[in-house]
């Protein structure tokens, strides 16, 4: 992007732009033409100032960081064990959720927090298996995120029965890149892996598959009609996350689905420990 | 497109530090393991703050972003070695067993504010 240029430290333009009281309290960027005009963002001082450095030091996803801590402090008040939920765009995420309610919401009490950029419709599938479900639309507010942030999570836990629950699923929003950045508060991390998806995606898209404590390894089923190539997957898997669970799962059939329900047992502890505790 | 998302949280702790003081440049340091794009990131800086009264003194500055590459340190060889590609593994000997030293880095490391001393 030539067009932010590095920043003339001494050769300042002389043309006069805005004062710097009058646009200080100017909303929004006084230099209407700056998107389109080479060298016109940060070179428009016009007077002879210097500049000081000051030293920050501070991590960017830092009040993130704070909200995801403050909400896993109430998940595990509550003695809840949260899994945040993640895959590409039709990975099989929702149909997953739905049979693992099938399987596990007549013995545990489980809440899922939906995020979903637009509409309720991944919401309106997990009904009826009795647990506590929540939609988070992100797309409220600025432009649609593509992920769930902390704080979004956050709005979520009034309306859920955290006192209640044993888990909380929370199916994050469909994308391989951006909900790895952004800590919710979870105890642990899943991701969906369609092998519809190609055997390379570890190596295109390593944050996501590096932040994951486990990857299910789902749409099984389809591999008689296909090229992929489990070994090479598992050989770039292994490369950006080495040592990190893989449970192959087709939410269809129901294959892997029990050893996946199992992870998630294990996930609170031992059977009947959630229920103890209270 | 988190790049959106990340520019705000950086113009709010920037303002926050600013005090009131107009920012020139804000720089960033971000690891190559970071699934963010730099020029994304410069793209997104004017919108992450324009229509923000509260993020004013952040007008017409300049986001500069320092990449800094992903780097192992091999526990067998002792080998340092920078990743060409996100593959956790050593160049030297081709141990996986392997500690990561660089490259997760996401920080504001410093911005400038003009003194605007001059028309005095």
């Amino acid at each position: 992007m030539g067009r932010f240029h590095p920043h003339p430290d001494s050769h300042l333009h002389a043309d006069s732009h805005a004062h710097v009281d009058s646009h200080a309290h100017r909303p929004g960027n006084p230099y209407e033409d700056g998107r389109g005009r080479p060298g016109s963002v940060g070179d428009h001082s016009g007077y002879s100032t210097g500049a000081e450095r000051v030293e920050v030091l501070e991590r960017i996803l830092g009040e993130n960081e704070r909200v995801a801590r403050a909400n896993r402090t109430a998940f595990d008040a509550a003695g809840v064990t949260v899994v945040n939920l993640m895959s590409a765009p039709g990975a099989g995420k929702t149909t997953l959720l739905a049979e693992t309610l099938r399987r596990l919401a007549p013995h545990r009490r489980i809440g899922i927090i939906e995020g979903d950029i637009e509409t309720s419709l991944d919401a309106d599938r997990l009904e009826g298996f009795g647990a506590a479900i929540v939609l988070v639309n992100t797309g409220n507010g600025f432009g649609g995120e593509c992920h769930l942030d902390a704080p979004m999570v956050a709005s979520a836990l009034p309306r859920l029965p955290l006192g209640e629950l044993d888990l909380v699923i929370i199916e994050n929003v469909g994308n391989l890149v951006c909900p790895a950045e952004f800590a919710v508060g979870e105890d642990l991390r899943a991701m969906v892996f369609a092998v519809t998806e190609g055997e390379e995606k570890p190596l295109k898209y390593p944050a996501m598959f590096r932040s994951a404590d486990l990857v299910l390894v789902n749409k099984t089923d389809l591999l008689p009609h296909l090229d992929f190539d489990a070994e090479a997957f598992r050989r770039n898997l292994d490369a950006v996350h080495p040592g990190v669970d893989v449970l192959a799962v087709s939410a269809r059939t129901g294959e892997g689905i029990n050893a996946w329900c199992d992870w998630l047992a294990n996930s609170f502890g031992a059977p009947g420990a959630a229920q103890t505790q209270r | 497109m988190h790049e959106l998302s990340i520019c705000r949280s950086v113009a709010d702790i920037v303002t926050r530090h600013a005090a009131g003081r107009r920012v020139t440049r804000v720089q960033l340091r971000v690891g190559a393991l970071r699934q963010v794009v730099p020029d994304t990131l410069i793209y997104c800086w004017e919108l992450a703050h324009a229509d923000r009264p509260e993020a004013g003194v952040l007008a017409g500055s300049e986001l500069a972003v320092e990449s800094v590459p992903a780097a192992v340190r091999c526990r067998a060889c002792g080998a340092h070695n920078e990743l060409a590609v996100p593959v956790l593994r050593c160049a030297a000997c081709g141990a996986a067993d392997v500690d990561l030293v660089s490259g997760e880095e996401f920080l504001v490391t410093s911005f400038e504010v003009a003194t605007d001393a001059a028309e005095a």
